[in-house]
């Protein structure tokens, strides 16, 4: 277990590692105490320094999202962290929040004081009831503590943190949409510019950070920008967590440094189930493109799987064995897309609704070759013609899929349907064969 | 913004960019849609609209931009994109990717439509069906199912949804939002089931809804009233202009076969943009009732009327105006050139200086404040568009004249216009301007804009028709206008009122402003007119020719378009007493004890002109060629004709022609302040106040079911005091009296001034003056 570095996850073995004692005892809380003893742009400027960027999907360096705030305009400024943690695959935020709220809290302290906000929110998917009540804790338990609320640790500075429940959808993820959503409209996204730091909740200047990105700053202030650098590669520092899931013996988080590859991953999670074959796997989520067994030993940083003709995103690693079909696959996150279109732009709306159709029935064989081209270019009429990203995450599994598993997709065609036993992928096909 | 309207308002940087290779230069802040219109290049659109804030959402008018060498990696939305400078942008003509985004878009955006477009009212004018023909593929590639709805849906009494063929522009969303303040529909659910919706509790009641159906790029949403009624290609469209109030809308008239089927808000950037009310776009069936009157009628000796031919009743009628001494009494719906023909009827046949337009309540002083600073001025929308504050007296802009409340709306919501009104409670309109209120009781007016200040000669004083009715009010008005050199500008709530004080329709000026006092005015229409002398003595007022009338002082009458109910509510013995010749339309009040009735045009059937708010021509053709009913002036000039006192005015254009060449007056008479009084009311009495609203009991309404539909109910509006005193809650009914007759309305408790109740002044179950035989005053309020 060498290549784990476990920080965000270190106490979660601890039975209370969720509650304030536990986390102090862990050495909770001392960041802020060295933050609000700082000036607020010094901050800035060592969270810019450490080379964090978003752990949300699109790899934005934090400190510089910071640094984008106005400063002396006289207005509220507002930090708000996304916690709508609902890409398929994508299971990191909740675990932390589960085991860890208190890194997040702290995390927000520091930030809203370094862009000079006295109101944080943090919005979390409604579904996740029990995740709610430990945030909702912890919040709490804070306050208490003197952690949130008038004159924290005597230094002056004031902070109001609220915790919103979303209802439910995708789209709020996408940061201009959670922001409408937290204002009490419905989730939709909004035209850019203005961006939000500019006008953002409630038309004033606003960061939208993702949970694991201000659970990671804590502990660049108490160990250095030195210590944050000193894993990872030089363009994508610092810990991260890999979120292992489908076919390997034990699925679950793992804290790496940033560039560590999948054939390392899945060694860390005992190797494929069954010792079966991967087959293809996403490296971010169900929007970031496929990958096969060709990509193991791709760096999982942000320039590596670039370069791979991928997206690192949310390192939702989905791992996918010689028993799944891949257009079954494709179809069930097309029907997710479909499902979790806002409605706003045509492409999205229409293009979803279309390309779930066109896929049950190449999966169910129906349909002749031409067909797949016809789906490369509708893709091609989706992706990079929407309002925002959602669309562009729909024709990604596509478009990869197409380019990796065409045979597959012709198969279907030429078998009259699916040539695979979906049964033979699925949990209960490993237990009947007693390999586990 | 239009390109206009930035390019207008002040001096703006000029930025040059590259379309399609052609060089284009338009002022900062143009979006890449609209500097490529200026080229020519029709980028195709659907959720763009000029008037309303970029959305970016159909995604049709993708284009190719590159700024200074480096390229966008993704098509842009032409439709967000403001100008910059060094700015390379490739069209659909020049540019295989977004022709192929567009054509992408297209084919998307068909593969829910029903594509019914051959039972479709849209069919024939649709921005959908044109544009899939010029950017779109020619067979479809798709072959699944469609997303069905139940159609149409109403979501209002008025205006049909059809979920289907809409195709979520979110145009009807963002106008109802952006230009009308009425956010009563709104899209919900998502994904393709997304579609527009209504909210339970708060129905779409805006005044401005058929907007949402003009501008509905599809056939969606669908007016009930025209739905399924003609093609538009079967249309016969006539430019024309609103008989409704003094806005001044631009319009488009579409008959088929000698019928009008709709009407349509026309584009006029300085007047009504693209808008226009419910009431203007839906109120024309008034024009096709079946008390339309269609043949001259004469009373016979039966005391019955009986149809007669035209010389027989011009005989009638001529006969009785020369034996008696009459005055006249125009209303105002006549267009500017019936105005003049009645003012000229009225000094050439008559004699008399006994005319006035104002077929309502009145005041001496506002006669006076009409000679001396409104005739011939010309404070118009642009004047709105750049004032730093704006003061309405005596005037409900969103019931009154609703496209100057578009334009306050639009300040307001662009740049915080200070808006203050002067009034009993915060209307709903007034709300939506974000007003400050002054509260006052009517009849106290004049000391609450007394104490108004802060005013800049970039300040404008909006004086609405029902200052009248608060002495000393206008008085107040004028010098508060002087002290600040704000401008002053007069609003009545009719079409035909401003064009008939520019046409003499009044006793105290001749046409053109000419005072009635001026010696050297007189003798200019006398030459121009070539008559020997006119009349010198002021006219008498609308009260006091129906005083008058009462008294026997004058015996004769010609009316036209004038309901008496609107002025008094003791009119019938007088006018029962005189000889009157009525021109109307339909039968009214008037008409049943009238002894020659002649039958007029209506708007449609007419041409002819209204002068708006501003001072503003608005000329206007016939759109129904074929009708057999004449305007006004021509009948007068035959009726002038036969008492052997030509008018000479023989057609609209000969009216319209003459009263051009009468040229304005120079020389204003002075205006006569009037003191200013007080009200109070006694403890067990209210003072009332009263308007009308939009959409009301008005006679122009008639026939016009779905536009009924979304009448405002009729409340009485009281404080929560009067309503604890009363032990009434919000809703039970009230009970409001007079020595002449009781109203019994709902209550609705809002912050009105304390001693103040308001009623609407002419609504189905509340008409203040025929039933309570006032519209402001003392009253008494009980629980009901």
């Amino acid at each position: 277990m060498t290549k784990l570095t476990p920080v965000l996850s270190a106490s979660w073995d601890q039975p209370d590692s969720f509650t304030i004692e536990g986390y102090k005892r862990n050495g909770g809380y001392r960041a802020v105490e060295k933050a609000l003893s700082m000036a607020p742009d010094e901050v800035i400027q060592i969270v810019k320094d450490s080379g964090l960027r978003g752990r949300g999907g699109a790899g934005f360096p934090t400190g510089m999202k910071w640094g984008f705030i106005p400063q002396g305009d006289n207005k509220e400024h507002y930090f708000v962290v996304n916690a709508d943690e609902s890409e398929p695959g994508t299971c990191k935020d909740m675990p932390m929040l589960m085991a860890n709220p208190h890194v997040l809290v702290e995390g927000i302290i520091i930030g809203s004081y370094a862009i000079r906000a006295n109101h944080a929110f943090i919005y979390i998917r409604g579904e996740v009831t029990h995740i709610i009540r430990r945030v909702q804790q912890a919040i709490e338990d804070a306050y208490k503590a003197g952690y949130l609320g008038k004159n924290i640790l005597g230094k002056g500075f004031d902070l109001e943190l609220v915790l919103h429940v979303g209802a439910g959808a995708y789209i709020c993820g996408e940061e201009t949409a959670l922001l409408d959503s937290l204002e009490g409209f419905r989730g939709q996204p909004r035209l850019r510019p203005p961006f939000p730091a500019i006008a953002g909740l409630y038309a004033r200047p606003t960061v939208v950070n993702n949970v694991e990105s201000v659970a990671s700053v804590p502990s660049i202030i108490n160990n250095g920008v030195e210590w944050f650098g000193s894993m990872g590669t030089e363009k994508s520092k610092g810990f991260t967590l890999y979120s292992l899931s489908g076919h390997v013996k034990n699925p679950g988080q793992f804290e790496a440094p940033l560039g560590v590859t999948l054939r390392e991953l899945i060694a860390l999670a005992g190797g494929m189930r069954n010792g079966n074959k991967l087959k293809f796997w996403t490296p971010g989520g169900s929007s970031t493109p496929l990958f096969t067994d060709a990509h193991l030993d791709t760096p999982l940083d942000y320039e590596g799987v670039a370069a791979a003709g991928s997206m690192l995103g949310t390192k939702a690693l989905q791992i996918f064995d010689e028993t799944v079909c891949v257009v079954r696959a494709v179809l069930r996150w097309t029907e997710f897309y479909k499902h979790e279109s806002c409605g706003k732009c045509t492409p999205c709306r229409e293009g979803t609704w279309w390309l779930v159709q066109i896929l049950k029935d190449l999966e169910s064989g129906k349909g002749e070759a031409a067909d797949l081209d016809k789906l490369l270019d509708l893709c091609d009429n989706i992706a990079g013609r929407s309002f925002c990203a959602l669309a562009d995450g729909a024709a990604s599994p596509i478009i990869s899929s197409l380019k990796y598993f065409r045979q597959e997709y012709l198969d279907h065609l030429n078998n009259g349907g699916c040539p695979f036993d979906p049964a033979k992928s699925t949990l209960f096909a490993l237990e009947e064969s007693g390999a586990r | 913004m239009s390109t206009q309207e930035i390019a207008a308002d002040t001096q703006v940087e000029m930025i040059t960019v590259t379309i399609d290779g052609f060089e284009v230069t338009v002022p900062k802040g143009t979006l890449v849609i609209r500097a490529a219109e200026k080229l020519g290049i029709q980028i195709p659109r659907f959720c763009d609209h000029p008037l309303l804030d970029p959305v970016g959402a159909c995604r049709q008018c993708l284009v190719e931009i590159e700024i200074n060498g480096r390229k966008f990696p993704k098509p842009q939305a032409s439709c967000t994109i403001p100008v910059e400078p060094g700015m390379i942008v490739n069209t659909q003509l020049t540019s295989p990717v977004a022709d192929k985004a567009q054509q992408g878009i297209m084919e998307l955006l068909l593969i829910n439509h029903p594509l019914d477009c051959p039972v479709c009212d849209k069919g024939g004018e649709c921005p959908l069906q044109n544009q899939a023909m010029s950017n779109g593929r020619e067979e479809s590639r798709f072959e699944g199912y469609k997303r069905t709805f139940e159609k149409p849906i109403n979501i209002s009494s008025q205006v049909l949804l059809d979920r289907e063929r809409c195709i979520l522009c979110a145009r009807c969303t963002r106008f109802s939002e952006q230009i009308a303040g009425d956010p009563f529909i709104t899209l919900n659910e998502r994904g393709a089931l997304q579609q527009v919706g209504i909210y339970e509790k708060d129905p779409f009641e805006s005044y401005f809804s058929g907007n949402t159906v003009q501008i509905c790029p599809v056939g969606a949403l669908t007016g009930a009233s025209y739905r399924f009624r003609a093609r538009p290609f079967d249309l016969v469209s006539t430019p024309s202009a609103c008989e409704h109030c003094a806005s001044g809308c631009d319009m488009r008239t579409d008959v088929r076969r000698g019928k009008t089927l709709r009407r349509l808000a026309g584009d006029d950037a300085q007047v009504n943009e693209e808008w226009n009310c419910d009431k203007g776009r839906w109120a024309f069936k008034y024009v096709t009732q079946k008390d339309r009157i269609t043949a001259p009628l004469v009373r016979g000796e039966d005391g019955q009327l009986h149809e007669a031919s035209w010389p027989e009743a011009l005989q009638a009628a001529a006969a009785g105006l020369e034996a008696n001494r009459a005055a006249v009494l125009v209303g105002g719906r006549a267009t500017l050139e019936d105005a003049y023909g009645y003012a000229k009827f009225a000094r050439v046949a008559l004699g008399t200086n006994d005319i006035d337009f104002r077929a309502r309540l009145t005041s001496e002083e506002e006669r006076s404040f009409l000679a001396s600073h409104v005739v011939g001025t010309t404070v118009n929308y642009k004047d709105l568009d750049r004032a730093d504050h704006v003061v309405l007296l005596g005037f409900e802009a969103e019931e009154e004249s609703p496209i100057v409340f578009l334009r306050l709306y639009k300040q307001v919501r662009k740049r915080g216009l200070k808006i203050t009104a002067v009034a009993p409670f915060a209307s709903r309109g007034n709300k939506k301007l974000k007003a400050e209120l002054i509260a006052t009781a009517a009849g106290n007016e004049a000391g609450a804009i007394a104490k108004l200040s802060g005013l800049t000669n970039k300040s404008v004083i909006l004086v609405g028709e029902r200052l009248s009715e608060s002495a000393g009010a206008i008085s107040a008005a004028v010098s508060l206008a002087q002290s600040s050199n704000a401008k002053l500008a007069w609003i009545p709530r009719r079409a035909g009122e401003r064009g008939a004080l520019e046409a003499g329709a009044i006793g105290n000026l001749l046409p053109g402003g000419r005072p009635v006092s001026d010696t050297a005015a007189r003798v200019d229409l006398q030459a121009a007119w070539g008559v020997e002398n006119l009349p010198t003595n002021i006219g008498r007022d609308t009260d006091a020719i129906l005083e008058d009338l009462q008294k026997g002082n004058i015996e004769a009458l010609l009316i036209g378009g004038v309901d008496p109910l609107d002025i008094s509510a003791h009119h019938h013995d007088g006018l029962a007493k005189a000889f009157v010749v009525s021109l109307e339309i339909r039968h009214s009040a008037i008409t049943e004890i009238a002894n020659v009735v002649l039958p007029v045009a209506a708007v449609v059937e007419k041409s002819g002109s209204f002068i708006n708010w501003e001072g503003r021509a608005r000329n206007f053709e016939t759109a129904i060629a074929d009708s057999l009913t004449r305007s006004d002036v021509r009948i007068l000039s035959m009726l002038a004709d036969q008492m052997g006192t030509p008018i000479n005015l023989p057609t609209v254009a000969a009216a319209r022609e003459e009263f051009n060449s009468l040229g304005a007056w120079e020389s204003r008479s002075a205006f006569t302040p009037v003191a200013a009084t007080s009200v109070s009311a006694s403890a067990d009495k209210a003072i009332l106040t009263s308007w009308r609203l939009l959409l009301d009991a008005g006679s122009l309404q008639d026939g016009e079911n779905n536009l009924a539909g979304t009448v405002h109910p009729s409340v009485a509006v009281i404080s929560a005091n009067r309503a604890a005193a009363l032990g009434v809650q919000n809703g039970d009914s009230v009970k409001i009296s007079t020595a002449h007759g009781a109203i019994t309305l709902p209550c609705e408790i809002a912050e009105i001034e304390e001693s103040s109740v308001w009623i609407p002044r002419n609504s189905i179950d509340s008409k203040a003056i025929a039933t309570l035989g006032v519209a402001s005053g003392a009253v008494s309020v009980v629980k009901a």
